[in-house]
């Protein structure tokens, strides 16, 4: 057994994506415990422990309502609007003598929008429903006897059952990976649903159930998991697995999600361990937070207003009539004698009138109760549900490469897209494609490449020089191969041979191709190779690696194997290299490595990473290109591209055995900074490198960007970008897209200054903190400053500030100081920054200055900031649909931002709030005339037209035209609201105010 | 052979998610947006002021040729020792209600002069008022016992009441008499009350009963042996006026009254408005092609006209004097603060 784990244990050790070896501590320590109390019986789900668990089915249910439920808590939904209480209040009263109408009359209003309101809820769920069953009755391979695997819906699934699941299937609970298709039991995962990420995961599951390759192997397999109760979070698990009497410990290796798919494994089991509403992703779910435009919150308080106008009315009418009432009987002497004051009931008691009046009162609210338009909500619904349609169909939004339309998700905030005054922008996929083309390279001191970048292109632009040609020229011949858009006739199809430094090429190009993490996927008809990486970054790597004639088509987990040109003979060899460990990337490292043995023997580390830490490790006899490769990098970041710096390093036996050990041994280690001291170690042999060159990759502007950004600048729109990378690159990519101009003035707020990072490395971290805090107070004070004495003339100004200095300006005494600021800036580039933070800036904006912003994003990081925003738009692209499911609004490309909203946001705007102004205005016109009326029948609560006239007003007569108003008026057609972006203005305080102006 | 091509369209689209292009749901309709310039404005209001003023002039002129003669007798028709206590003298049911009004008739009145009786401050919309009658009971002898909504006129000595209801119970019970030189003159009061009422409201099985039996006599009685759809005035006085100073048709005279013909006129003053202070008119009027005697809608429209034909004067003055270029966008709010909005 110990010599078992021992081998796996190289595994591990090797393979980037392992953790390292697991053993009883910690929090396994607690199973048994409360809130660890769960106890699976594997593949005996009917045995009579298990039926006494009674854990709950994996059927789910998304609906918001069953047949039971619906009426009730549909109803309940209804009456939670106060207009609503009011009608059904006041559909009560109607069959009491109180009433002004017949019951009818009051009444059936109110059942067709309640009706209403309640189809439209049926028809949503139902949507949902169908998508449920569809879940429910997907099928699964489970165990069901004799070593037997039979299909069963995923409906049906118990707690305790093995089941198999197949190349490309999902997961349909969550389970407990006991052995799959390779011999390591290992297997790749993918959890786009759960977290956006489209990277793979691997999954190892334990030694003990490693070797049942076999359906027969679980005839007879009997094992007890005792874990943790179900909850939310996704990366962490503790349990333990009980086979043969032996304990075994279960982590988050171990555990395979439902809604995430196997991919690159033929096949897997796995024990159910939590099924249904118990998965970590329906523990997980939450509805999104509701939002409601402001338009619809000003219209909520005007009802509110009417409500108080209406109980006016009420009470003037009651003190008139009660007067009247009590005059009609005096001294025993009838004034109006036709009405028998001597003989009559409370309503209308002389001698009581002021009874009289209290229950007039309540007549009079039911009476001019037409003054709250009760159609309003609903009528807003159905316009509403009828502009995301055309938000839906509208072409222009329909990106023809990825067949993917606008969708509005949720139609209630489409009149806020006109209002929008801050757009807070991801960088990467959002502005950007996300996809990464490799464009240039710098090897031995030359630069090779010779595209044209976006960025250099929009330069180019703005100083007036004609590269279009050139560059139209260019896009035809190439797009063939996503993700490289190299040309360079020197050492493209081999003949870098030729070139003067051909064997620092070779080395270059064989790092490229060995140094990284990505997984080869051969196509089997066409024996193409295409490749899943973690980073598009390093996809981009491997396929310039492959275009070039280096490559890599087998990963195992000891091995890279690579086709190479061999520059002797100029023909195509198979190379294979043990790959012995990955010292893996990380954000505060920078770089990765691998140590690899060639089939010479001799010991490689290859090694990328950023130039700030590469030069600092390179050997005294490893610089020879410096220079040159320095001036290369910055000619590549002022492009607008990401670079890395290459460089490799042979290792001798007696080093590498001696970092090893200690590499291992850290790996092992089970204290909590287990990572730290791997990284220490590694840090040691990551020295003394050979300079080879240096990549560039372009992160390409997506389609129409800089136009776009122009527009939305011309509205009035102010556009922060707030994103994860670097500030040189942010910069740059401000400069491309158009953001930042030349003549603009950089604020630059930063904590990367040499200062800083001394300060950083101090002992005393308090003090640190204090000393970074009052740096970023002092940089913050300094641009305000130049804000407040700033004029015309010297041009608008720029804040780039990096997330560490965020962290400083988000806090509670800062943060109105750095948002004076930012607002008064033009542009603003917030690098570094973390989701948390990007939904805190968001917040703050939002918050503080009372606009309305839109965020768009399109990846899990953006979540956050999508729901804190007013208005949260995804992007659909590449980045996984988590963005997309929190978003209000899902569009394509960010250039369609343009049409949204200056177009249908404009649109809506304008329709919804003189949709709203129509209806105050039809429903106190009418309504103010039954009041005047009652002025000419001595506020006696007769009311002036017939009961079905009024009751009809509301929900038939008036509401088609109001409705068509809200869905087909246009006040300037398309082309002209996309001619003159007009301003935006806020709303003032009333409603009746209209977005724009025209000149006439 | 279309229908079958446009179903392999379908379900080609049905694959891709490109949206059908279509103008509706593009929003490209053709549409017309009309630009008020000054031209059009100035246009359109010139137009107006035209038409309406000779439409205001002619409905003036068609209500000045009707002749009206309108007498008050509420007051006049109180002997003078009653005069301190006219409740008392109407209440009195053997004080002599006869009462002779003689009235002038100004112009030549073409038959037919219709007769009014003009009552005021009677609150015939009060809603206990409205309510009090039930219209199942006199449409249909089936449902003579019904009541509903009728206290406290529904029933009388225990039985029912028909008609029942406040309403009925009030009915207006003066009667005029008509004489021109000294000649009796007929009063039709045939055909007085509405076509509809009388076919649809009113049935013709339904006859009074248990009428003004009861303690508290209201109004006027009825001939217990005609059916409810031929008591015209009963059909008039149910009909409820929607404000408290109506008229209500009392009859025709066919044959026309001369100028300067006097009409005398005999009046029976029963019914009580004194309590109340209402006035009671009597109203003798003729017809044109607008109706009644009403000016308001000839000055209304005059109004209106003369209001459109000022303001495409002065519209035209500030052309004159201060004109200035149309569509230009120095006039936009924004553009006039630019400070407002910066880029």
């Amino acid at each position: 057994m110990a010599g078992n784990r021992r081998k796996k244990h190289h595994f591990s050790r090797i393979h980037a994506f392992s953790c390292g070896k697991t053993s009883f501590k910690g929090d396994h320590s607690l199973i048994g415990g409360p809130g660890f109390s769960r106890v699976v019986h594997c593949n005996d789900p009917e045995s009579f422990e298990a039926s006494v668990l009674n854990y709950s089915g994996n059927y789910v249910r998304t609906t918001k309502y069953t047949l039971a439920t619906f009426f009730p808590k549909a109803l309940f939904e209804q009456f939670r609007r106060v207009a609503n209480v009011y009608f059904l209040i006041c559909a009560i009263l109607s069959f009491t003598p109180l009433s002004p109408y017949s019951a009818v009359s009051n009444v059936l209003p109110l059942v067709v929008v309640i009706g209403a309101t309640m189809g439209k809820e049926v028809l949503e769920d139902w949507r949902r429903k169908k998508q449920d069953i569809e879940v429910n009755n997907r099928k699964v391979k489970v165990h069901c006897g004799e070593g037997a695997f039979d299909y069963t819906k995923w409906r049906d699934l118990k707690v305790g059952d093995v089941v198999k699941v197949e190349k490309d299937e999902f997961f349909p609970a969550d389970l407990i990976l006991l052995s799959s298709s390779y011999e390591e039991a290992i297997c790749y995962v993918e959890t786009t649903n759960l977290d956006g990420e489209t990277n793979l995961k691997l999954k190892q599951a334990l030694d003990a159930t490693s070797n049942m390759h076999e359906d027969s192997n679980f005839q007879n397999f009997k094992a007890i998991i005792r874990c943790e109760d179900p909850n939310a979070n996704l990366y962490t698990f503790v349990g333990s697995l009980e086979l043969e009497e032996q304990q075994y410990p279960l982590t988050p290796q171990q555990l395979l999600l439902r809604d995430s798919k196997l991919r690159n494994t033929d096949c897997i089991y796995g024990a159910v361990i939590f099924t249904g509403r118990d998965t970590k992703v329906f523990q997980n779910s939450t509805g999104p937070p509701s939002k409601r435009s402001k338009v619809e919150r000003r219209m909520d308080k005007i009802i509110y207003f009417l409500f108080g106008i209406l109980v006016l009315m009420s009470f003037i009418g009651s003190i008139f009539f009660g007067i009247a009432t009590r005059e009609d009987l005096q001294d025993g002497k009838m004034k109006r004698w036709y009405l028998r004051p001597d003989d009559t009931t409370a309503y209308y008691d002389p001698k009581r009138a002021a009874v009289a009046a209290v229950l007039h009162f309540l007549t009079a609210l039911m009476l001019y109760g037409y003054l709250i338009p009760i159609s309003l909500y609903v009528s807003i619904e159905i316009v509403k549900i009828l502009q995301s349609i055309f938000i839906n169909q509208d072409l222009h939004m329909y990106y023809e490469e990825t067949d993917k339309p606008a969708r509005a998700r949720t139609s209630n905030l489409n009149e806020e897209l006109g209002q929008v005054d801050t757009i807070l922008s991801d960088k990467t996929g959002t502005l950007t494609c996300n996809s990464m083309e490799f464009i240039k390279c710098s090897i031995a001191g030359t630069s090779y490449g010779r595209g044209v970048t976006e960025v250099e292109r929009a330069m180019a632009r703005r100083k007036g020089s004609p590269l279009e040609e050139e560059v139209t020229e260019e896009q035809e011949d190439k797009a063939s191969i996503k993700g490289f858009n190299f040309e360079d006739e020197r050492i493209m199809n081999g003949s870098w041979v030729n070139e003067p430094h051909a064997d620092v090429i070779q080395k270059f190009l064989r790092l490229l191709a060995i140094c990284h993490t990505a997984l080869p996927e051969v196509d089997e008809e066409n024996g193409k190779i295409s490749y899943e990486a973690e980073s598009p970054d390093e996809a981009a790597f491997v396929i310039a690696a492959r275009e070039l004639g280096f490559e890599f088509y087998e990963r195992t987990q000891t091995s890279i194997s690579v086709h190479e040109l061999d520059p002797v003979t100029g023909t195509k060899v198979e190379r294979s290299y043990s790959l012995l460990n990955v010292l893996e990337f990380s954000s505060s490292r920078k770089r990765m490595s691998v140590i690899v043995r060639s089939e010479e023997g001799t010991l490689l580390l290859l090694s990328k990473g950023a130039d700030s830490v590469m030069f600092e490790r390179l050997a005294e006899n490893g610089r020879e290109f410096e220079e040159q490769t320095k001036e290369h990098i910055n000619e590549y970041a002022d492009a607008g591209l990401r670079t890395l710096i290459l460089a490799y390093r042979e290792l001798d036996e007696k080093e590498y055995k001696q970092f090893n050990e200690e590499f291992t041994e850290a790996k092992n280690s089970v204290s909590a900074d287990r990572e730290e001291l791997a990284e220490e170690i590694a840090e040691k042999i990551e020295k003394n490198l050979i300079l080879l060159g240096a990549t560039a990759v372009e992160d390409k502007l997506q389609n129409g960007v800089p136009e776009c950004i122009d527009k939305l600048a011309q509205a009035g729109i102010k556009l922060w970008v707030l994103t994860g990378d670097k500030m040189e690159t942010a910069i740059n990519i401000g400069f491309a897209c158009s953001l930042l101009r030349q003549g603009m003035r950089q604020v630059i707020i930063s904590s990367e200054t040499p200062e800083s990072k001394t300060l950083e490395k101090s002992e005393d971290k308090s003090a640190a903190a204090a000393a970074l805090k009052a740096s970023v107070l002092h940089q913050l004070i300094r641009g305000k400053e130049l804000l407040d004495s700033s004029n015309e003339s010297l041009g608008p100004l720029a804040l780039i500030i990096d997330g560490k200095s965020l962290t400083y300006a988000l806090e509670d005494d800062v943060k109105d100081l750095f948002l004076e600021l930012a607002i008064g800036c033009a542009s603003v580039i917030c690098c570094r920054s973390s989701p948390k933070q990007k939904a805190l800036v968001t917040r703050l904006v939002k918050t503080k200055t009372s606009s309305t912003t839109l965020a768009i994003g399109d990846g899990a990081n953006d979540v956050g900031m999508l729901q804190e925003a007013d208005i949260g738009v995804g992007i659909s692209g590449v980045e996984g649909m988590q963005a997309v499911m929190s978003s209000d609004i899902a569009i394509a490309q960010f250039r369609f931002l343009e049409r949204l909203l200056l177009v249908h946001g404009h649109w809506c705007y304008r329709r919804i709030s003189s949709m709203i102004c129509y209806f105050f205005y039809k429903n106190i016109a009418f309504g103010f005339t039954l009041f005047f009326f009652e002025a000419y029948a001595s506020f006696s609560g007769q009311p002036v037209y017939n009961d079905w006239f009024l009751s009809l007003y509301n929900v038939f007569f008036t509401s088609l035209p109001v409705i068509a108003l809200g869905v087909f008026d246009q006040d300037v057609s398309a082309r002209f609201c996309l001619k003159f972006a007009f301003p935006f203005v806020t709303v003032p305080s009333v409603i009746p105010r209209r977005c724009t102006e025209y000149p006439v | 052979m279309k229908g079958r091509r446009s179903s392999s369209d379908s379900s080609s689209s049905s694959k891709t998610k490109k949206p059908q292009y279509s103008k509706f749901t593009q929003q490209e309709l053709s549409a017309c947006k009309p630009i008020l310039t000054p031209g059009y404005v100035i246009g359109i209001f010139i137009i107006v002021g035209v038409v309406f003023i000779p439409v205001g002039i002619i409905s003036l002129f068609a209500s000045e040729n009707v002749v009206e003669i309108v007498d008050r007798y509420d007051e006049g028709c109180i002997p003078p020792n009653y005069s301190d206590d006219m409740l008392a003298y109407i209440q009195n049911s053997d004080t002599n209600k006869t009462c002779t009004r003689s009235l002038k008739a100004t112009k030549l009145m073409k038959s037919p002069v219709y007769i009014y009786y003009q009552l005021d401050n009677f609150y015939q919309n009060h809603r206990r008022y409205v309510k009090s009658r039930n219209d199942k009971q006199l449409w249909s002898k089936k449902h003579e016992d019904e009541t509903k909504n009728c206290a406290p006129e529904a029933t009388s000595n225990g039985l029912s009441i028909v008609p029942c209801g406040l309403i009925a119970w009030s009915l207006f019970n003066d009667s005029y008499g008509f004489s021109i030189k000294n000649k009796m003159v007929k009063v039709s009061k045939k055909n007085i009350a509405w076509e509809s009422d009388k076919k649809h409201k009113f049935g013709s099985d339904v006859y009074p009963k248990n009428f003004q039996n009861g303690v508290l006599i209201g109004g006027g009685k009825l001939n217990s042996s005609i059916p409810l759809s031929k008591q015209e005035a009963l059909i008039v006085w149910m009909r409820t006026a929607a404000l408290p100073t109506f008229r209500k048709l009392y009859g025709r005279i066919e044959s026309d009254i001369q100028a300067n013909d006097s009409v005398t006129v005999i009046i029976e003053n029963n019914y009580n408005t004194y309590s109340f202070g209402g006035k009671k008119k009597l109203v003798l009027s003729t017809t044109t092609w607008i109706g009644g005697k009403n000016d308001f809608l000839g000055i209304a429209y005059i109004t209106v006209g003369g209001l459109c034909l000022f303001l495409a004067i002065s519209f035209i003055l500030v052309y004159v004097v201060m004109p200035r270029p149309l569509g230009d966008p120095a006039f936009l709010s924004w553009n006039r603060h630019p400070a407002g909005h910066q880029i």
